[in-house]
């Protein structure tokens, strides 16, 4: 049973540890005062990586091989240089899409050992075969005509926020982008196809809902114990693919509201996966200011609301896309909050701990 | 030589506080200092070699004209100071 979390919130990384069966917040936080964007740790090697978006200064990536008593800072990964003459144009705003890392925005392991895969915004996909020595741009996503479509959704330009390594084959992946759908590839990058059919995008005149390439996934999982199902908590709805994400369905029953951003799936029963519900677009709070987890156990026909150990309202609680994990016996789940609250469950979501309240705005937690 | 300056804000990411090198560009000089501190490079210039949105630079208190290509001329005992803008509110 999963015995760490890494919490990457806007003042650091925090980590949670259990102890003598009791979870507690570890009192040394790394990179105290900086923004943490996003954290991964690689049990093939031992490293753990944290990616410090500094404003300012950039992002930047950092790792370490002792469980976090020393950092080496690592080149982030670098854009290719714009050719002269070639535009970039977001196709919402108008406006030059910058051939320039501005966030790290997902972060997970490759088939070989030392391999790391890393989206960003504005739309890139890297790969770095060396523990992240050096990386490289994924020319033949980051060159597909479909990106001209890409725009961005919460941020100005499109980013890669969800990157699904199929077990079975780990040479084979899925992303999604928001807002540009979601893209697999079978033979490690090397091709893709745009695998996002079925979904509904109501953001888009009547006409163009349905094109798979301006689709805004917020966040898509893949079933460890089932490959072929992945969950996508989509900006305008749930959708559920049982054909390694050949196909979505919608999942319009989703209590108390099918919004949200983040997205949590069983690692063994595909049936089972967790939201963190909100109220659409610009209000972003959640429904009738009452904080929740939704559950299904039913791969989406019927939904139940958890909120068990969860506050009273008003909660103006929200979950970011990388603000909910479930550890690899499907029993603990952590979450954290804009707010700065750390919640805990040791029973599949039907009753939560909040561990803590006094943290800094929180964009992930990854169980370790 | 050209004094090039950190920030203080910058210095708590990259333990150094000036350089002395020689350029007869803020371009030259700062290549001198990145072939020196290689980790520097990717706190002032982006991916394509442009001077980060968020970073000013001031080159004997002129603000730098060229965020591009960082052409300004400079002699042989400017001071260069890399520093945060001012953005936001």
């Amino acid at each position: 049973m999963a015995d760490t979390i890494h919490v990457s919130t806007r003042k650091g990384l925090v980590t949670a540890r259990r102890q003598s069966g009791e979870w507690r917040i570890d009192p040394k936080i790394d990179f105290l005062g900086q923004p943490i964007s996003l954290s991964l740790h690689d049990p093939r090697s031992g490293y753990s990586y944290a990616c410090v978006n500094l404003g300012h200064f950039g992002q930047k990536l950092h790792r370490t091989r002792d469980g976090g008593a020393t950092w080496e800072e690592i080149a982030p990964p670098a854009y290719p240089p714009q050719p002269e003459g070639v535009e970039d144009i977001c196709p919402m705003r108008k406006t030059p899409i910058p051939w320039s890392l501005q966030m790290i925005w997902s972060l997970e392991t490759g088939a070989e050992d030392g391999q790391l895969w890393c989206g960003t915004i504005p739309g890139g996909l890297f790969v770095s075969r060396d523990h992240g020595d050096s990386w490289q741009i994924v020319e033949s996503l980051w060159n597909r005509p479909e990106r001209k479509k890409w725009f961005g959704g919460g941020y100005d330009y499109p980013g890669i926020h969800s990157i699904c390594v199929d077990p079975r084959n780990r040479r084979h992946l899925s992303v999604a982008v928001s807002c540009g759908g979601v893209w697999h590839s079978t033979d490690d990058g090397a091709t893709w196809e745009g695998r996002a059919q079925g979904m509904r995008a109501s953001y888009m005149p009547p006409d163009l809902a349905d094109d798979p390439d301006t689709q805004d996934a917020h966040r898509m999982v893949r079933c460890p114990g089932q490959p072929d199902r992945l969950w996508v908590q989509h900006h305008n709805g749930i959708f559920r693919s049982d054909d390694n994400a050949m196909t979505w369905h919608d999942c319009p029953n989703g209590l108390p509201s099918t919004f949200g951003f983040a997205v949590a799936v069983h690692p063994r029963n595909p049936d089972r996966a967790w939201f963190a519900p909100a109220v659409r677009d610009e209000v972003r709070v959640p429904v009738d200011n009452r904080f929740v987890v939704s559950r299904t156990d039913d791969a989406g026909k019927t939904f139940q609301v958890l909120g068990s150990g969860l506050p009273e309202p008003p909660g103006l609680h929200l979950v970011y896309r990388h603000g909910l994990d479930v550890d690899d016996t499907g029993d603990v789940l952590a979450m954290g909050s804009t707010t700065g609250s750390l919640w805990i469950s040791e029973n599949g979501g039907d009753h939560w701990e909040r561990l803590s309240a006094e943290l800094a705005p929180i964009y992930s937690v990854r169980i370790c | 030589m050209a004094v090039v300056r950190l920030a203080q804000h910058l210095q708590r990411h990259v333990p150094h506080v000036e350089f002395r090198v020689s350029g007869a560009t803020v371009r030259e000089a700062l290549d001198a200092v990145f072939a020196q501190c290689p980790t520097l490079r990717g706190y002032v210039l982006d991916d394509q070699g442009a001077v980060r949105k968020h970073v000013a630079i001031f080159a004997d208190n002129e603000l730098l004209n060229d965020r591009r290509m960082l052409t300004d001329v400079i002699g042989p005992s400017t001071e260069i100071y890399l520093m945060q803008a001012l953005s936001g509110g």
